[in-house]
Formats: C-alpha cells, sequence, structure tokens
C-alpha cells in the first residue's frame, strides 16, 4: 500500500514519525490538512444530518470557512514559534509558551479525551459502511474489529508520510463519488435539483432552514462559533501545522480550502434525496442515510465502490487520530511524568500504545448510541477549551499566567464532560430561560465558563505572587 | 498591514448574521433552499476575500526565507 511504501527505507526518529521532518510545502500541508477534514464525519455524518435534521446540518458549511479566516493569521505564529523551539506537538507548545510542564500534561490530557469521540465515530463509520455494502454478510461489530486492526497495523508501520499520500488517493475517490451521488440521486429520483426541494419543502415545510427552537439560530450560530474556533485546536490539526516548509503554505491554504468545503453540499443533496426516499431511520441509524439509498439506486458492485471510498474516508484520519493519542500518551504524558527519557524510547512507546489507543475506541464504538455528528461536536466542545491560552499566547506581551489558563481549561472541560455524561443542556438545566438562551451550544456556554474562570484565578494570581506558579 | 485585512469581517457576518434575516426555505434560489444558498455563495465569497488580503498582505511579499 500507498503508505507501507512511503515509511520504507526511512529510518524514522520520532520528528520524523511525527512532523515529517518540518519539510511539506503548501501542497502537502494541503493534502495532509484536507485528508484530516474530509472524514466520515462529511461523508456518513454530513448527508446523515441533513436527512435527520435538516437545516442545521448547514452549520457544516460555515465553520470551515471561518476556521480558514482565522487560520490566515492565527497559524504562521503558532508555526514560527514551534520551529523556533523545535517543537513536536500541542502540548510542547502550551508547555513551552506558558512556561509550565503541567500545563503541558494537562492539554495532551485534553487532546487524547476528545479524540476518543473522533476516533468512535470513524469506526462507527466503518462498521456502518462495510456492514451495508456487504449487504448484511459482514456485520457490523466485525467490521468494527477488521478495520481497528488495519488502521492499528498501518499506522505502526508508515506514519505521518503514509497518511498524507493516502490522503491523495483518498481525496480523489471521495471527491468523485460525493460529487456523482450529490448530482445523480436528485435527478434519478426527482427529476433535478428543484423538484427534490420543493417535495421535500411541499410534504416537511421548514424542514431546509432552521427550526425556530431547539436547533435554532442561536444553536446554529454558538455551533459553528465553537467549532470555528476549536477547528486548529484538535492535537492533530495543530500537529500538521509544523509539518509545513514555510509559513506562507498556511497563507496560501486559507484562500483555496474554504472552496474545498463546497463538496458538502453534494453530501447534503444525498442526504436530502434519501429524506422522502427512505423514510423512518432515526436516532443514530441516520447515519445509514447514504447507503440505505445507494443500494435502491446502484447495482451492488457500485455500492461496493462507494463502500471503498467510505472506508478509506475513515481510514485516512483514523491513522491521524491513532497516530496523534499514541504518540501524544508517549512523548507529552509519559515523558514529562517519568522524566529524561530518550527520543527512541518515547518513539517505541508511542509505536506500542497505537493498538491501545484503537481498543478503547472501539471499546467505546461497540457500547453506540450516539450519531456521528453528536460525536464530533462532544469532541469540539472538548479541545475548543484550549482556544482562549492558544490565542492569548500570541500576543507579544502574554498577561496570562498558567495557572489562569489551568484553570480555565480545567474548569471548561469539567464542564463539557458533566453534561456530556448527563446528557444536559442549556434547556434542561434552566428551562426559564429565553429560546436564545435555553438553544446555546452546551460548548459554548462551557468555554464562557472556562473564560470566566481564566479571569478570575489570573486576577488572583497577581495579588498572591506565590500562587504564579503552577 | 494593508487596510484590506478589515474585510475578514464579512464571512463571520455574513455566515452568522446573515441566518437571522435568511433563514427561509423559499424563494429557492438556483433550485436551492434559499438558506442553503446563501451559506454556498458565502464559501465562495471568503475564498476571494482571502485572495484579496493574500494578494495585497505585504508580508507575502518578502522573499522565503529558505525557498
Amino acid at each position: 500500500m500507498l503508505g507501507l511504501r512511503a515509511g520504507h527505507g526511512r529510518d524514522m526518529n520520532l520528528e520524523q514519525w511525527t512532523v515529517g521532518g518540518r519539510g511539506f510545502g503548501t501542497i502537502f500541508v494541503f493534502l495532509l490538512m484536507a485528508g484530516e477534514i474530509y472524514t466520515t464525519f462529511t461523508f456518513l455524518g454530513g448527508s446523515g444530518y441533513a436527512y435527520g435534521h435538516g437545516g442545521p446540518a448547514y452549520y457544516i458549511l460555515g465553520y470551515g470557512c471561518l476556521a480558514y479566516v482565522i487560520s490566515y493569521w492565527m497559524l504562521p505564529p503558532i508555526w514560527r514559534y514551534a520551529r523556533q523551539h523545535r517543537l513536536f506537538s500541542q502540548p510542547d507548545y502550551f508547555a513551552a509558551k506558558y512556561d509550565s510542564a503541567a500545563l503541558g500534561v494537562l492539554v495532551a490530557l485534553v487532546g487524547i479525551v476528545a479524540l476518543v469521540p473522533y476516533l468512535v465515530l470513524q469506526f462507527k463509520g466503518l462498521g456502518i459502511i462495510v456492514a451495508t455494502a456487504s449487504y448484511g454478510a459482514i456485520p457490523s461489530t466485525v467490521a468494527i474489529w477488521i478495520g481497528a486492526g488495519v488502521v492499528t497495523a498501518y499506522v505502526m508501520v508508515s506514519g505521518v508520510h503514509g497518511s498524507a499520500w493516502t490522503s491523495v488517493a483518498k481525496d480523489t475517490l471521495v471527491l468523485a463519488v460525493a460529487i456523482f451521488l450529490g448530482v445523480y440521486l436528485p435527478i434519478h429520483f426527482y427529476g433535478g435539483f428543484g423538484p427534490m426541494f420543493s417535495a421535500i419543502q411541499n410534504a416537511k415545510p421548514g424542514f431546509l432552514a432552521l427550526p425556530p427552537q431547539g436547533e435554532s439560530i442561536a444553536w446554529f450560530d454558538s455551533t459553528i462559533l465553537l467549532t470555528a474556533l476549536g477547528f486548529y485546536m484538535w492535537p492533530h490539526s495543530f500537529g500538521s501545522v509544523f509539518t509545513a516548509r514555510t509559513d506562507k503554505a498556511f497563507r496560501q491554504n486559507a484562500i483555496v480550502m474554504p472552496l474545498y468545503q463546497l463538496i458538502l453540499a453534494f453530501v447534503f443533496f444525498v442526504g436530502f434525496a434519501a429524506v422522502l426516499r427512505v423514510p423512518g431511520l432515526s436516532g443514530a441509524s441516520i447515519d445509514l442515510a447514504l447507503f440505505q439509498l445507494s443500494i435502491q439506486a446502484f447495482s451492488p458492485w457500485f455500492v461496493g465502490v462507494i463502500g471503498a471510498a467510505g472506508v478509506l474516508t475513515a481510514l485516512v484520519p483514523g491513522s491521524m487520530i491513532m497516530m496523534t493519542a499514541a504518540t501524544l500518551l508517549a512523548n507529552n504524558i509519559y515523558r514529562p511524568l517519568r522524566g529524561d527519557v530518550p527520543d527512541k524510547a518515547v518513539s517505541r512507546l508511542a509505536r506500542c500504545l497505537v493498538p491501545v489507543v484503537a481498543l478503547v475506541a472501539v471499546f467505546f464504538t461497540l457500547r453506540g448510541g450516539q450519531t456521528i455528528v453528536a460525536l464530533l461536536l462532544m469532541g469540539y466542545s472538548f479541545v475548543t477549551q484550549l482556544f482562549p491560552g492558544l490565542v492569548m499566547s500570541l500576543r507579544r506581551h502574554n498577561p496570562l499566567s498558567s495557572i489562569g489558563v489551568f484553570a480555565g481549561i480545567v474548569v471548561g472541560v469539567a464542564t463539557v464532560a458533566a453534561t456530556s455524561v448527563t446528557h444536559t443542556t442549556m434547556a434542561t438545566l434552566l428551562p426559564g430561560l429565553p429560546e436564545a438562551l435555553r438553544d446555546l451550544n452546551i460548548g459554548i456556554v462551557a468555554l464562557a465558563l472556562n473564560v470566566l474562570t481564566l479571569t478570575v484565578v489570573d486576577l488572583v494570581a497577581r495579588y498572591i505572587p506565590a500562587a504564579r506558579s503552577a | 498591514m494593508a487596510a484590506t485585512r478589515f474585510l475578514a469581517v464579512l464571512p463571520f457576518l455574513g455566515i452568522l448574521l446573515g441566518p437571522v434575516f435568511l433563514n427561509r426555505v423559499t424563494p429557492f434560489v438556483l433550485g436551492m433552499p434559499l438558506l442553503l444558498a446563501w451559506l454556498l455563495l458565502w464559501i465562495v465569497l471568503t475564498s476571494g476575500i482571502m485572495a484579496l488580503i493574500y494578494l495585497t498582505d505585504p508580508v507575502n511579499r518578502r522573499p522565503d526565507p529558505e525557498a
């Protein structure tokens, strides 16, 4: 396979394995970043959410765009600092900027916690795809185990070079399949886009816009904000920043990447085409919409092609996520706690931890229950808590102390964890609030508490100098 | 610093504030629901705006230190 060959013949140290020796040009960085963004989430999650929720799915169009706008100014200084100080990872960055090893470990923990639902959603996608494309011959449980095994083997051998080159193959196939399905299915079943949307509007008036309650405009805006700010807070996205050779790459990507989002429109068309054709999927099974509709429309061999595209959208990002999580555990949690450990040992440990990470994700995948979009939003709620500390660190004279940032992240993450476990929303917590506040994404509320804590703790620390060193 | 960088505010206004006024299915635009068409338009506009910012940003005219 492409990825295995990419790793062959290179004696990879930790820097090679994780950041490709920091020598990637614009196109390579673009491919690496795109490869992480167009995942099972786009393919199955996007179409499923359009099918099950309608208009609210449009949020997916908005956040990427805004994240790229921010990236134009945010990524170059991160990259410059990381190169100057020879940093590998997001926790390294926080630890160096705030001169606090403890903050580094905390950031690594947050990253790992957020990556688990992200990996779970890739495995869940794999299960759906293999089970559906094999017409039930391979049960989804078996598919999840096989998929996890394949990704694990792949990551352990190839590292980041493998991910970037398989990205190319994946993107080409996914792009072609998504555009084809998005154009063909509405025409095949309805005679065109216009007739399809009219038919949906007649059957379900208002379904194609935002509802007045629940996933309303307040939800839409707060979710876009949460995910746009969190976009580059993912440890693997942050890590891909380090692979660039020049900081120009990010500014150029900020022009091209938004256009890449247009593919989502076709993914939505597939989901919408399914609304009236495969009615009745609800709860977590809305993610099946794309495949259920494809089975109605195509002969088995072509369902197989779609399945192959789908498998790639899960495997490539899955491998990137697993590698990141394992490296975080070895390099940013084990190493600082253990003290002086040579690079070679960390590198070896990271590889050994890959299957452990896979097992944890398989465990949560098999427990099931949530839609792909819900899983990703949960991950976003976690990683976005890192944003305030990061954005302040870009200032020439950062006024914040590490203890303030530390406390803010702890409070934000604890809020997200508590509300995720108990399934609390603003509406269940404070039903008396006006609609606009009740519908806020809970991740944004956690972010507000994070900033509040950060401010208070920082002010207190300023008057008690002894508390300044966290 | 070029003044064009302030254009970066526009995508935020278009995408976050636009739906307040345009949260409707009809009239259809190019056969698509109004809100969907509006957001797709902003994807294209965002790319154009970032291109303009890139071209007028003096930072990009500096020679590449390592190229």
